[in-house]
């Protein structure tokens, strides 16, 4: 990323989780590196391994993965609702996976949130205690619960539910309802896992956009886990794409369309709306001195939104960092071609 | 091991044409024989080698008895004291006792308990619910069976919560620790629900004494179980996401535990609860043998009176309780909270109770002044004994020579060969034979399992009691198979049927055992054909239930596909829906032996000569060895039926694809 690199809020470093009787001893003896052929020779299953991650405060990071790669098992490792076979977890810049129990207690009590594929409501409360739920076993007071409660409820508009129970419910209300309690803590870490994949189609377009709109008020660490590249090119920061296990690239959306690491990737990245994905900084290309500009972009400007203008009026456009320093220009033509989908050569930024 | 072994066997059998399938078994069956025969002592257990379990368990009750009276006697004040309180307001008054003398608290007015009975209908389910529970304790008080009812029900209404908890706590033991569950509790459970319901009270008799102590604690042993079940399973089946989310909540165990899983497994464990009331009712009937009182003994003191008319009266009014008791759980069970419940000021949110306590206040203290009140007045109430009395005379006087002729022949022809026939069998071959089976069906665990279960009826010395009890129950299941699988198919083809068939098999399921027996008795006299025929008309639900169901559960793209290939309706129904049903089918069968088991238990009280009687006999001398080493006996004849029967039922589904 180009941004000012902000610190690391979550990260993980040869992460493993191996299946199968011995799978500790397994990994000690080989030393946090054993290949896909010993594992199985072994008798083990690696549902996730060497996985190797940072997450940045304020990011969207997407983990994305077909069932069965281990995108879950890496999220349960990260929040330790299953415990790593080998490796480490740094959490606010501590060895998350020494917490003792009462340690990781107040850890999730106060700093971390998660969102369920199944929403897992708790089908004896109502919306009201549902969300006010992680306050309570805390031990916040009641007046203060409510209150707490209520402002998350209201943020998420669900106001007027409260006295709801979850089974009265559509299934995206029920997500809200996920969502409001897993922020009712204020969370400085916050794990979607699936969130949207049981909704229907409309209603999970609604509801990401909600999450975009939410995230620019909360402006949280989010750790995101889908099976929809769509729904990953949408919203993320940074995908990490996972296949049997490993990860194999991580990037911003741009770059794994420009430079897909292997042909898996290049498989998901094909059907993309490209306009919608790059910016026209990767378009670029050096400005001819004295050339005539129709107008002017911002560098990180997607080009879907000036694909319209740049073709109408059939002229370059100047390219300009954030400070109006002009950096380069982007033909019509260059659009065009991006358009119709012909061979984007990627262009130096 | 044993999957290798099942695969093996499994295509052996499958490639086997029929003829040298029967030669096979002819084979097996010659070779058990010859073994009997050879072995020394093989063919009739000596009687010299008989292993004495039943002295030594005599001697450890002795001793426990001995050792734990602080123990026991401890226990049976504590409990004492709920049930002293139930008794006393709903039966017989409860007496304070003062310095001086002692004064008596009148029990609740019938017309209240009445009135609380229509309301708590209403409330968990409408009118309807309030017309059935209000008419029938009406009923009861004005078919003079109030005291006897009240009675029984204080020691239900003890018995419940004490064995919800109980359930509930061992249930969440389960839960947590799955090996304890498998290697201990589910093994205990499997043996406290086939043990005969008599061979409880004996050691009951023997450590508290004759008296509703010892009743309620029989009950409760009884009662727990299903709710120990309904726990594992209903925690068990909690979604992972939930559990998920109570540990990323930061709940600490126990906060997870009572907050989350348990609330959320709240429709199953109330299940679990419906089924202990019922059992604890059922068992409760029974108990009236060591001093239960109620409506149980009623029937008792009625049937060794001959007293055909009072015995279907306190029965029916057990069949009322049983059907109101039921009704009502259910229907409370599928509660939900109300929306908008926590707003309401805490009178409101209780108004119920308040109610219910108003209405017993005010109707009790009534009672005081107005004694139609207290007493269920006699000008109001009837019994209609004699009609009963007059009918069975009339049956008798008119049709005695037909029923008599029906009862000689089936006896003469068919159960006394058979029974001669299973009692002759050698009990080295019947060990051999069953091994071999168990064998073949689940591996070489199961075959060790039940040739050593076998072997301890055998060297206890009750191997004739042991195949008589087998020939009674074979016969039983065998008939109740023939008639309930038929009425399944039927059901099964028609929802017209199913309408008729599902609220009176749901009754018949209601009814505790005991009350089976009333009706029978009164036409045929006591002996096996009666046993029989209470047997049949108690165990043939499952095979009925449990056939329905697995054929309106085919798929119904495997009828589609049968239609589209060109089945006729009867090609349809034997070479799809059929063979796709029976593992449903063969469930259903075992529930129907397992049943027939219990059943034909209880009929020791109308004479059979089986193990029954032999626990019968025992709890008359309050001999715990004899009693318990033949009440095991027959447990380990209903876990080796369920065995082989569900290993069978695995390996069709396996062969299927099913499992």
């Amino acid at each position: 990323m180009t941004d000012v690199k902000r610190p690391v809020k979550l990260s993980c470093r040869n992460l493993w989780k191996v299946f199968g009787a011995g799978a500790e001893e397994f990994m000690r003896r080989s030393n946090g590196a054993a290949s896909a052929q010993a594992l199985s020779e072994a008798r083990l299953i690696g549902a996730v391994r060497q996985a190797s991650i940072d997450v940045h405060e304020g990011e969207i990071f997407i983990v994305m993965g077909l069932s069965g790669s281990g995108k879950s098992t890496l999220l349960r490792c990260l929040s330790r609702l299953i415990e790593p076979t080998y490796g480490d977890v740094n959490f606010d810049g501590r060895d998350f996976l020494k917490a003792s129990d009462t340690e990781l207690i107040e850890i999730r009590r106060r700093k971390m949130g998660m969102v369920f594929q199944h929403f897992a409501l708790l089908p004896h409360l109502t919306v009201l205690e549902n969300v006010g739920f992680p306050l309570s076993v805390q031990g916040v007071p009641k007046t203060e619960l409510k209150k707490r409660a209520q402002a998350v409820i209201d943020l998420v508009g669900l106001k007027g539910r409260e006295h709801h129970y979850p089974r009265e419910l559509s299934g995206g209300q029920q997500q809200r309802v996920g969502i409001a309690r897993s922020l009712a803590v204020e969370p400085e870490i916050w794990f979607l896992d699936e969130p949207f994949s049981a909704l229907d189609p409309l209603i999970r377009r609604e509801m990401q956009s909600e999450l975009m709109r939410l995230q620019n008020v909360l402006k949280k660490t989010i750790v995101f886990i889908t099976h929809d590249f769509d729904e990953a090119i949408k919203l993320a920061d940074r995908i990490a794409i996972m296949k049997d296990g490993e990860i194999i690239q991580i990037g911003a959306p741009e770059e794994l369309v420009l430079n897909p690491a292997t042909d898996y990737v290049a498989e998901f990245t094909r059907d993309v709306n490209r306009a919608k994905v790059m910016s026209a900084q990767s378009l670029m290309r050096a400005s001819a001195a004295g050339g005539q500009h129709a107008g002017k972009v911002d560098a990180k400007a997607k080009v879907e939104t000036f694909a319209a203008a740049i073709v109408g009026a059939n002229l370059p456009f100047a390219v300009t960092d954030g400070n109006g320093r002009l950096l380069g220009e982007v033909t019509p033509q260059a659009v065009i071609d991006l358009l119709a989908g012909r061979h984007v050569k990627q262009a130096q930024p | 091991m044993t999957d290798a072994v099942l695969t093996h066997s499994d295509s052996r059998m499958g490639a086997l044409p029929g003829w040298r399938v029967a030669a096979l078994v002819a084979g097996v069956v010659a070779v058990a024989l010859a073994i009997s025969w050879i072995v020394p002592g093989g063919w009739d257990y000596p009687t010299q080698a008989i292993i004495p379990f039943a002295e030594w368990i005599s001697a450890f009750m002795q001793w426990l008895k001995a050792t734990f009276t602080w123990l026991t006697r401890g226990l049976a004040d504590l409990v004492n004291i709920p049930l002293q309180l139930a008794i006393g307001f709903l039966a017989k008054g409860y007496r304070i006792y003062l310095t001086e003398g002692f004064i008596t608290l009148p029990r609740f007015s019938w017309v209240g308990v009445c009135a609380v009975a229509a309301f708590v209908g209403y409330r968990f389910g409408g009118l309807k619910l309030a017309l059935l529970s209000g008419l029938s304790f009406l009923a009861i008080a004005l078919f003079r069976q109030w005291d006897s009812a009240m009675l029984t029900l204080a020691l239900i209404l003890v018995c419940v919560p004490i064995c919800v908890a109980t359930g509930l706590l061992v249930g969440i033991w389960g839960y947590l620790n799955p090996k304890a569950n498998r290697v201990l509790i589910m093994p205990a459970l499997d043996l406290l629900q086939t043990i005969p319901t008599f061979a409880y009270l004996i050691p009951m008799l023997l450590l508290f004494g004759n008296s509703p102590v010892s009743a309620l604690l029989a009950t409760g042993l009884f009662a727990t179980p299903p709710m120990v079940r309904a726990t594992v399973l209903g925690l068990s089946k909690v979604p992972q996401d939930i559990k998920d989310f109570a540990d990323m909540a930061g709940c600490t165990r126990r906060q997870k535990l009572w907050r989350v899983l348990v609330p959320s497994a709240k429709p199953s464990l109330m299940l679990g609860v419906n089924q202990v009331i019922m059992l604890a009712l059922n068992m409760v009937i029974i108990s009236s043998m060591i001093g239960a009182g109620g409506l149980g003994y009623d029937v008792l003191l009625a049937l060794r009176a001959l007293k055909v008319g009072q015995a279907m009266e306190a029965g029916l009014a057990i069949v009322v309780l049983a059907i109101v008791l039921d009704r009502v759980s259910q229907a409370a069970a599928q509660q939900r909270p109300e929306q908008d419940a926590m707003q309401k000021p805490w009178f409101q949110r209780h108004a119920s109770l308040i109610a219910i306590l108003a209405v017993l206040l005010v109707t009790t203290l009534a009672s005081l002044g107005l004694p139609a009140f207290g007493k269920v007045p006699n000008e109001i109430t009837f019994t209609t004994a004699p009609a009963w009395k007059a009918a069975v005379d009339w049956v008798t006087v008119n049709y005695f020579d037909v029923i008599e002729a029906v009862r000689i022949t089936f006896l003469l022809y068919v159960l006394n060969p058979l029974r001669a026939f299973f009692e002759g069998l050698p009990w080295l071959g019947v060990v051999l034979l069953l091994a071999f089976a168990a064998w073949r069906l689940g591996g070489i665990w199961l075959a060790v399992i039940v040739a050593l279960l076998t072997a301890f009826c055998a060297t206890t010395g009750l191997w004739v009691q042991t195949m008589a009890t087998l020939y009674l129950c074979g016969v039983a299941a065998l008939i109740a198979a023939a008639i309930g699988i038929p009425i399944g198919v039927w059901a099964s083809r028609s929802d017209r049927v199913e309408k008729v068939v599902t609220p009176f098999i749901d009754t018949l399921q209601t009814i505790p055992s005991f009350c089976f027996i009333i009706p029978v008795v009164m036409l045929f006299r006591v002996g096996d054909v009666t046993a029989l025929i209470a047997t049949v008309a108690f165990a043939v639900v499952p095979a009925i239930r449990y056939t329905n169901h697995g054929i309106r559960q085919v798929p119904h793209e495997l009828i589609e596909a049968g239609t589209a290939a060109g089945c006729t309706k009867r090609q349809l129904f034997w070479r799809v829906q059929l063979p796709v049903a029976m593992p449903e089918i063969m469930l259903g069968l075992n529930q129907t032996i397992l049943l027939s088991l219990s059943m034909i238990v209880i009929c020791a009280m109308i004479g059979t000569r089986d193990l029954g009687q032999e626990v019968f006999k025992a709890l008359s001398k309050a001999d715990s060895g004899k009693g318990l080493v033949a009440g095991l006996a027959i447990a380990f004849i209903g876990i080796i039926a369920d065995r082989l029967i569900t290993a069978w039922v695995d390996r069709l589904k396996a062969k299927r694809g099913l499992a």
